[in-house]
């Protein structure tokens, strides 16, 4: 596990990516993944462009733990899940624009975050790996169980889309996306902003040495125990979206595949290089969805064999291998 | 550079301090004192329990048995993070480094150490660099002015070792543990670092491990002798090195070697 997180791209290469890239170069990159952002719904039938969205800042939120902290999470189904039940009650039971709906999601993520992050940042490698998949486990039980309030494994129903009474996005997948959109852009711009702060600086100075940020005076359990808590709560904001998106929460939302499925994103794009998840998920989705509507039904195994052919090809995944090839194509 | 001060105060005390690993006696009730304002050298064969005993000394391990104070506070028990928050900075004997950091980079995240600002995750990285002047001043202290932006992978060994100290001084701390600063260096690195750390412990208390015994005259106001986890000896340079015993256990081994 802990191999798979060393595989990432090194922030010195990031930093060189950084101080390489002119203003401009950056502008472009930043102009074209907004158009594609924006075209989407265009190329893509909108619900598939919307779940690509979602599932896109669910990826980047999860390499804020595992790339910039070296923590592999196996149970952020959790706040994607959770978010999307909280979302779907809110939702349902109150009746607030969804955007409030996904909010409220997130925030209850967070929370769920604390006391899971409290006593999972204590340890380290494939332990920290177990201890979220327990409590994710715990919590698909919890939903299954409580069916009164969940629907159980008919899944919560009729998650309404109020958009303070904007009818073509509260009925049509195409507006609901460019409405939805801004909470996903801001969910990305969040994590951008944390990996480019004092405190991302920190945690790449834990991640490379944790023992060395003690003796500087930093308590790593609380910066890890932070980061966890900022992931959960953009996992929540994607969860949010994708429930409201589809118009119900689905159980395996909460099951263990989601949690793997994220990470597979995570790692086919590129650890540690923040914007891989997009491509990792984009891959993934629109891979499943062609596989979907052709008739197989052996998704598992085709993502599954895309995911081990990349990363024994690529091991810094597909954009950690292409800014590693960018680099090199300049130095010489 | 003895101290004659009335009464010092102790920076450093340990009470019948122990450490056993899996039944192996690595540090055996050591009795340590060390004046505030002194540099105190740790000296012992290979073996002799210094880094252990270092290691006990900022919580990077819990003791067996026996209590650490400093500055007269009990410090037994407690998280490395919170020690050094109490004036407490170590170095490390094997070069221990941030490698995707650059030498600037190293010394900003050290310079926030003991604040609450690198909490702030809502604001941008920039903020890292106000501080500049102080950076590049302690990067020149240690002669690193022209690295201050080169990766840290690729510097030499003696370049790390000065990353290493510059890293314990922006800290600002009140005692300084040092874990063979000298180790590895060249005879020009080593007296440079010998004028480094005797600079740097203007006002501070300073307990140092050294093999070299020529540092260990140069710097130390006593010395304290350890072989086997215990103490051997502890006293004046000059009357440590006289002290037969040593001189058996271990300057004597130093000197023919
Ligand atoms: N974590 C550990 N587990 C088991 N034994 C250990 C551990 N750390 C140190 N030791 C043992 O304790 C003894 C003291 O080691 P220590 O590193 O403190 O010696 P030292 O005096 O610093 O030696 P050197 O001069 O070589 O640095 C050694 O025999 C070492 O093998
Ligand atoms: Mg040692």
């Amino acid at each position: 596990m802990t191999s798979i997180a060393t595989a990432g791209a090194s922030v010195t290469e990031q930093h060189a990516a950084i101080a390489g890239a002119r203003p401009w170069q950056r502008l472009v990159l930043l102009a074209v993944g907004l158009l594609v952002a924006l075209g989407l719904p265009w190329f893509v039938y909108p619900p598939v462009a919307m779940d690509i969205a979602a599932w896109a800042l669910f990826a980047v939120a999860l390499d804020l733990l595992l790339g910039y902290c070296g923590l592999l999470s196996f149970g952020h189904a959790a706040f994607w899940g959770g978010s999307a039940y909280a979302t779907g009650l809110i939702a349902i039971h109150l009746g607030v624009p969804f955007p409030l709906a996904v909010l409220g999601g997130a925030v209850f993520a967070m929370i769920l975050a604390v006391p899971i992050g409290y006593l999972s940042v204590k340890r380290s490698g494939i332990y920290f790996a177990m201890v979220t998949l327990a409590f994710a486990q715990m919590l698909f039980f919890i939903a299954n169980q409580a069916s009164s309030l969940t629907g159980g494994e008919n899944g919560l129903q009729g998650v309404p889309r109020s958009f303070f009474g904007i009818e073509a996005v509260e009925t049509d997948a195409f507006f609901f996306y460019y409405a939805a959109l801004p909470i996903i852009l801001l969910g990305m711009w969040a994590a951008w902003r944390i990996v480019h702060s004092p405190f991302g600086r920190v945690l790449v100075a834990i991640r490379d040495n944790a023992p060395r940020a003690r003796a500087l005076g930093y308590d790593v359990e609380r910066y890890k125990l932070i980061v966890f808590v900022l992931s959960a709560g953009l996992s929540g904001l994607a969860g949010g979206v994708f429930a409201v998106s589809h118009g119900f929460v689905a159980l395996p939302e909460l099951h263990w595949t989601t949690s793997g499925e994220v990470v597979l994103m995570t790692v086919l794009g590129g650890i540690g290089t923040l914007w891989g998840g997009v491509i990792g998920a984009g891959l993934i989705v629109m891979l499943a969805d062609y596989l979907a509507s052709s008739g197989f039904d052996g998704i598992g195994i085709v993502t599954g064999g895309v995911f081990v052919t990349v990363v024994l090809l690529f091991r810094r995944g597909i954009w950690g291998t292409a800014r590693h090839l960018w680099l090199n194509r300049k130095r010489s | 550079m003895t101290s004659t001060t009335p009464t010092p105060r102790c920076a450093l005390r340990t009470e019948g301090l122990t450490k056993d690993f899996r039944g192996f006696r690595a540090v055996s009730s050591v009795d340590l004192e060390v004046a505030e304002g002194t540099v105190h050298a740790l000296v012992g064969p290979n073996g002799a329990g210094k880094t252990t005993l270092f290691n006990l000394l900022t919580g990077f391990l819990k003791p067996t048995s026996g209590r650490i104070m400093v500055f007269g506070d009990d410090v037994t028990g407690m998280a490395p993070e919170r020690i050094t928050h109490r004036g407490v900075a170590r170095s490390f004997q094997i070069t221990s480094l941030f490698e995707n950091l650059t030498p600037r980079e190293h010394v900003e995240i050290a310079l926030q150490g003991l604040t609450n600002q690198g909490l702030r995750f809502w604001r941008s990285e920039k903020l890292l660099g106000r501080r500049r002047d102080e950076v590049d001043r302690l990067l020149a202290e240690v002669g690193l002015t022209e690295l201050a932006d080169k990766p840290t992978g690729l510097m030499a060994y003696g370049q790390k070792r000065a990353l290493e100290l510059a890293l314990v001084l922006a800290v600002e701390p009140k005692l300084l543990l040092l874990d063979e600063p000298t180790a590895g260096m060249g005879i020009e690195d080593v007296d440079r670092t010998i004028e480094l750390v005797r600079r740097i412990a203007e006002g501070r208390t300073v307990v140092f491990v050294d093999h070299n015994m020529h540092v260990v005259g140069q710097l130390a106001d006593r010395v304290t002798v350890l072989q086997q986890g215990s103490v051997l000896a502890e006293g004046p340079y000059d009357e440590v090195r006289a002290d037969p015993r040593v001189i058996t256990a271990y300057l004597g081994e130093a000197h023919s070697a």
